[in-house]
């Protein structure tokens, strides 16, 4: 997918004024944070099954190249393919060449960030194979030809009203005076849409919540029971995954399915956890005749050993992009590419370079929610501080904003300066807005006072307080 | 080099060591082939078969479940005849094959039954299940020549005939139960000693969504109903 990440300030301005965005995200708050709070607290355990999930994942990525070695050995074995692919192009080509060899004409898909990650629907579409989505909140953006706005509510941004546009439009052959007003309205028009589709698809592609080495088995969680059709039906299953999917056994799965459906959706299960082996048995009466596993690294094996290494902890529950207060004002689109919210502010970066991305780890007021309800205790504020280390490092940051910390550094790393400095500033700006008692404008920080005043100072500055405070508690003890 | 030499290179360099051998490997070895339980929620904890099936129906309700419960087998045919009538559901449905030679239809002649897996055009099906997890009202189901996948997706209503016996507390019991009962002769039981079935389905409820802003709604792709017969046995 092609990145708009430079352009995040634009994108953010346009999302604020957008007034049906601005509607559609009031969901966010009301539907995922209340379900979290409450099935969390129905689990006296969870915060102890955190540690045991940050430990498993941990365990994984120092063994990575074990574990994915055992996966592939077991895949086999049941019949199975794995495809090893470095980067997007590959990954897009080895699932194009399935799709011609088994001269598929349309494809079904369940969600997948991966496969949005390469770009894979344009990529069929150019070469011939026509890709249908599956997941209704997927299919409702593919009408619309967008990407998704959050990882697991693709459609979050997209209110009942401009469904029904895009339904119409699209579903031509249906009574034009149908109604088209409560969600039952949609879920049955596009449940009753799809249900052929799968049983003509020549291939299904799925994603993976889990790799499971153990068993060499793939893990899909859903509601809506698209994805599992979609791996039923397809003549052959093809399943898009990032490396660090990989967990050992069906019993680590088991830990880590404790956090995920509560930090995703607010659910104790989500409706559908299902494991594929292999393809159908020579016996069975249903079931896709061939299996792959298509295994995308793009970059994940260089975040190991560096202080990024624990993104690869993430399971996509979005959690912290239903917690951040940034994704809940602009929405997920002005990310500009594929993962939104903190976590795509981490991972954006790591994937397609600073110099792409280095807005995404700015727009945070490092309020730190999100790594308070991560199930894998991803540090993701300190991750995003140091992306702007880095972004600081290499001169991308703004002229202005490196002026401004040269001078910062230059008198805060200088005790008696700076104390000068902060004791005159403050006088002199506790004068100015003494009649007021606040400041509307000041030099070098409009923008920030464009929209907010700033408090004046009442007279001493911290060291001083802090030195007038010791001097007291001396002079009692 | 390949793609598969370069990415595991990769993954060994930025880890800063060769692959893994000697006494490193075989503790992994180890690990997989004798899975450890990791922490296990205490909510099923001291519970008799009594007390999990309490806590299977409450939390499989709680998602929207319906369950009755019969004294044995025999009653399972009236009482799907009885769901059927009470819910205004055609009077037809597939059955697995697993079920074929328990469940006596001929005390239900209105029921028209079919036997294999679905094509679709059912709206109802009736299928057995490998066990029941009562941590969070989730049934287990896997898949075979006699139980196929496609009965638990693609009609309308699914109904799951379930034993009390098949009841367990959390989802690593449910996980045990399945080892042993897939290992392959002559081996104790776990890790790479037991068959992986083609499908192994977790269902917790009717199929759902909340893409139309966020509002639930049953029956996305997968049954608008998930209706368990409970069997005493």
């Amino acid at each position: 997918m092609q990145s708009t990440s430079r352009n995040f300030k634009d994108n953010a301005h346009k999302a604020l004024n957008d007034a049906t965005l601005q509607r559609a995200l009031l969901n966010v708050k009301s539907g995922f944070q209340e379900n979290r709070a409450r099935t969390v607290a129905g689990l006296p355990e969870f915060e102890r099954l955190r540690d045991a999930g940050r430990d498993i994942k941990n365990h994984v990525l120092a063994n990575l190249d074990f574990y994915l070695e055992r996966f592939e050995e077991n895949v086999t074995a049941n019949g199975g393919h794995v495809h090893w692919c470095r980067t997007p192009a590959e990954a897009r080509e080895k699932i194009l060449e399935i799709c011609k060899r088994r001269e598929a004409k349309t494809v079904t898909k369940g969600k997948s960030m991966v496969a949005e990650e390469i770009g894979l629907n344009d990529y069929l579409e150019e070469n011939g194979v026509e890709p249908i989505e599956t997941d209704l909140g997927e299919y409702i953006i593919q009408l619309r030809h967008e990407p998704p706005s959050h990882i697991i509510a693709p459609a979050i941004h997209v209110t009942r009203e401009q469904i029904a546009v895009d339904f119409r439009r699209e579903h031509s052959d249906l009574d034009p005076n149908r109604r088209l007003e409560e969600p039952r309205d949609f879920t049955d028009e596009a449940r009753a849409k799809l249900r052929d589709k799968y049983f003509a698809a020549d291939v299904g592609i799925t994603g993976a919540n889990f790799l499971i080495a153990e068993t060499g088995s793939t893990v899909i969680v859903t509601n809506e029971g698209n994805g599992d059709m979609t791996q039923l039906l397809g003549k052959a299953h093809v399943v898009i995954a990032s490396l660090e999917k990989i967990v050992p056994t069906l019993e680590d799965a088991s830990t880590i399915l404790r956090l995920l459906a509560r930090s995703a959706t607010g659910q104790e299960m989500s409706v559908y956890t299902s494991f594929s082996t292999g393809p159908r048995r020579s016996e069975d009466r249903d079931g896709p005749e061939e299996f792959h596993v298509v295994l995308l690294d793009n970059g994940r094996s260089a975040m190991l050993g560096t202080e990024f290494q624990d993104m690869l902890r993430c399971i996509r529950c979005a959690a912290c992009m239903n917690h951040c207060p940034v994704y809940e004002a602009v929405g997920g689109h002005a990310y500009g590419w594929v993962y939104p919210g903190p976590m795509g502010s981490v991972l954006t970066p790591s994937l397609i370079g600073v110099e792409e991305a280095g807005h995404l780890p700015n727009a945070s007021t490092f309020c730190g929610r999100c790594e308070s309800v991560c199930p894998m205790r991803i540090p993701l504020p300190k991750m995003m501080r140091h992306y702007r280390q880095r972004e600081f490092e290499k001169g991308l940051s703004p002229q202005k904003a490196r002026a401004g910390l040269s001078v910062w550094s230059y008198v805060a790393t200088r005790p008696k300066l700076y104390r000068l400095a902060t004791r005159l500033a403050s006088g002199l700006l506790g004068r100015l807005g003494k009649v007021k008692g606040r400041l509307t404008t000041l030099p070098l920080a409009g923008g920030w006072t464009s929209v907010r005043d700033m408090p004046a100072p009442e007279g001493k500055t911290f060291h001083d307080l802090y030195r007038d405070r010791q001097a007291a508690k001396g002079g009692r003890e | 080099m390949s793609a598969r030499d370069d990415i595991l290179g990769s993954i060994r360099k930025s880890l800063g060591r060769e692959a893994l051998t000697g006494d490193a490997a075989a503790q992994l070895r180890q690990r997989l082939a004798q899975p450890a339980r990791n922490l296990i929620p205490d909510r099923t904890a001291g519970r008799d078969t009594a007390g999990l099936t309490t806590l299977f129906v409450d939390k499989a309700r709680e998602f929207a479940c319906t369950v009755d419960e019969v004294d044995s087998l025999d009653a399972v045919p009236e009482a799907v005849r009885a769901y059927l009538s009470r819910e205004n559901l055609p009077a037809r449905l597939v059955q697995a094959p697993a079920l074929a030679d328990g469940l006596d239809w001929s005390q239900t002649p209105t029921l028209e039954i079919k036997t294999g897996t679905s094509d679709g055009s059912e709206d109802t099906s009736v299928t057995p299940v490998f066990a029941a997890v009562a941590e969070t009202g989730t049934l287990m189901l896997t898949s075979d020549v006699t139980t196929p996948t496609g009965l638990n997706f693609l009609p309308e209503n699914h109904i799951a005939v379930l034993r009390r016996s098949q009841i367990v507390g959390p989802l690593e019991d449910a996980w045990a139960r399945f080892r042993a009962a897939r290992a392959k002769a002559g081996t104790a039981g776990p890790g790479d000693s037991f068959t992986m079935p083609r499908t192994v389905n977790l269902i917790t409820g009717p199929s759902r969504t909340g893409d139309i802003e966020q509002k639930i709604q049953m029956g996305a792709h997968g049954p608008r109903r998930l209706h368990v017969i409970l069997v005493a046995d």
